[in-house]
């Protein structure tokens, strides 16, 4: 189990976090930018379990903070659900182009 | 641990009230909610305990609970100001829990010394911020501002989250105290996650490079959430920015100042050159309010206890200043649904003793001497030239000109401008007629008598 290097986690890390950036900022469709900020979410995960396993491993604090991230991310979405769908109620659209009528 | 567990009595409160059987009239329960947060402001100045709790990850001190009663305060003076709105409102007890839990969410980040519970009531502030800003659910501007609110809170927490994942893997603690004895500019990751940790920051007090999602937000929410969004949770995460950076990242104060120079000077511009071409009145106080956090930071650059006192005491004058101006925006859109500078040209004509106010809290928000708002920035400025950076109080001198410039041709419109249909004469029902006499009291008071910033400069040592 150990003999894999932290860097090559911390590299998938950093690469999911990236993927969930790149996500949030290319995409149009609201259920996809949901999408890709729990994939920025989950990197985090990651950084904390392996921070915990490898480098601090007398301690618990990175899995319990792990814990409460998931839990959090899940009260985000329900919010961020119920916000997309009275969006569709009123735009007709979940396409963020569709919702800019403020602007400057 | 008082203050907390009063405010979540007044969640359950008004959740049995909200599931019991008996249909509560509307101004039924907005008067007993108001009675109910005046309670709550009141205890909180009695019995102030002081320690740790739950293993060193909770503190208490006097100078906290000050922080809270302020926050207590501004609560209430929202609560007052939103009766008009939410009298046509049937949904009054859902919109006072999730502000009540924002508000809890609020006192918890204040108190945390640890990562854990600072994130914890950071999240808890800011998801159901994004509920109330869509409360006006069947207006379209409502759901947009909501949307761009929880997007852009959700991605500032993310990054937030990531830069406190790579400083457990510096430091590997999450106790502020701990962390704050490891911290040295040579060590980049310690650098790189700081510089995360205050991206998520500047979403939450909108600093320039992360300001664009606040003028749609405020423009489009209810004007009770755009009041609460501006000075209550803003407030707060300044709060906690000033102790964070003061006590936790001391060690990074090398680099951190030269970030707060750039970003504070970028702030103050960006902010008044757009408050400039403004023409709603929401729009053009959520820009000012970019502005005043450009001045707050200066404050915060300062790096001594003056620092920290000015900031928190600019912040009280803030609470006051901007929710006068609040409060009489929030008469006359629940009245007649205007909300443009233009709808305000001869407000004079038609409502005297509002226009005052407003003119009042606009002076003070300028910085125009009899007003609190004048002290507030001297104390800011005089804590930022304690560094002896006196290009930055230049700076800052310059941009309080052109803020003058958009503060008073609002004055202007009221005063002298012509209207063929001004606004009506409005009644004001009673609450809101208290909140205003607490902010015009408060914004002269505060600026006549010297007492407020020596109590906070007292309660820092």
């Amino acid at each position: 189990m150990s003999d894999i290097p932290v860097s090559n986690i911390l590299f998938v890390s950093i690469a999911l976090f990236f993927i969930g950036m790149y996500g949030l900022f290319t995409r149009r469709n609201l259920i996809t930018m949901l999408m890709s900020i729990e994939l920025i979410l989950n990197s985090v995960n990651i950084n904390f379990v392996v921070f915990n396993k490898y480098l601090y491993p007398e301690k618990l604090d990175g899995i319990f903070f792990t814990i409460f991230i998931i839990a959090i991310a899940a009260a985000e979405a329900a919010i961020a659900i119920a916000i997309i769908i009275n969006l569709y109620r009123s735009h007709r659209s979940i396409d963020v182009e569709d919702a800019s009528e403020m602007k400057y | 641990m008082k203050q907390e567990l009063l405010v979540t009595a007044i969640i359950f409160l008004l959740l049995f009230i909200k599931l019991s059987t008996k249909e509560w009239k509307v101004e039924t329960s907005l008067t007993v909610i108001n009675i109910l947060l005046f309670l709550n402001l009141v205890s909180g100045f009695f019995y102030i305990r002081t320690g740790t709790l739950f293993g060193d990850m909770f503190r208490t001190s006097e100078l906290l609970a000050f922080e809270k009663n302020i926050l207590n305060l501004g609560t209430f003076i929202i609560s007052l100001q939103s009766y008009s709105w939410l009298k046509q409102h049937k949904h009054v007890p859902e919109f006072f829990m999730l502000m009540l839990c924002t508000l809890l969410g609020m006192f918890f980040m204040l108190s945390s010394n640890n990562l854990l519970m600072f994130y914890l009531g950071l999240e808890l502030s800011s998801i159901p911020l994004a509920a109330m800003a869509n409360f006006d659910l069947e207006k379209r501007h409502s759901s947009e501002a909501a949307m761009k609110y929880i997007m852009s809170s959700a991605f500032s927490s993310g990054l937030l989250l990531f830069g406190i994942s790579m400083l457990y893997g510096a430091t590997g603690t999450l106790n502020f105290d701990e962390i704050a004895g490891q911290l040295t500019t040579q060590n980049s990751l310690q650098v790189f996650s700081f510089i995360l940790l205050l991206a998520g920051f500047g979403f939450k007090i909108s600093a320039v490079p992360f300001h664009l999602w606040t003028a749609d937000v405020y423009e489009g929410s209810p004007v009770a959430v755009t009041s609460y969004l501006s000075v209550i949770s803003k407030g707060s995460v300044l709060f906690v920015l000033v102790s964070v950076l003061y006590n936790v990242f001391r060690g990074l104060d090398a680099s951190w100042y030269k970030m707060l120079f750039l970003i504070s000077v970028l702030t103050m511009v960006i902010g008044n050159l757009f408050a400039l071409r403004q023409q709603n009145m929401k729009r053009f106080l959520a820009f000012s309010s970019i502005a005043q956090v450009g001045f707050i930071l200066i404050g915060i650059t300062g790096e001594s206890i003056e620092g920290s006192a000015s900031v928190i005491f600019f912040i009280m004058v803030y609470v006051f200043s901007n929710l006068a101006a609040f409060g009489v925006i929030s008469l006359v859109s629940a009245a007649t649904g205007r909300e443009g500078v233009d709808d305000y040209k001869g407000f004079y004509k038609t409502n005297p003793l509002l226009s005052w106010i407003l003119a009042i809290a606009l002076f003070s928000l300028a910085g125009v001497p009899p007003t609190a708002g004048f002290f507030g920035k001297f104390f800011l400025l005089l804590a930022g030239a304690g560094k002896g950076n006196y290009w930055l109080i230049t700076i800052a001198a310059l941009n309080m000109v052109v803020s003058l410039y958009y503060y008073l041709r609002v004055v202007k419109a009221i005063f002298m401008d012509d209207n063929e249909s001004p606004v009506e004469k409005i009644h004001a029902p009673l609450s809101p007629k208290i909140a205003m006499l607490v902010c015009t009291a408060g914004i002269i008071l505060t600026g006549l008598m010297s007492g407020a910033y020596n109590y906070i400069h007292s309660l820092l040592k």
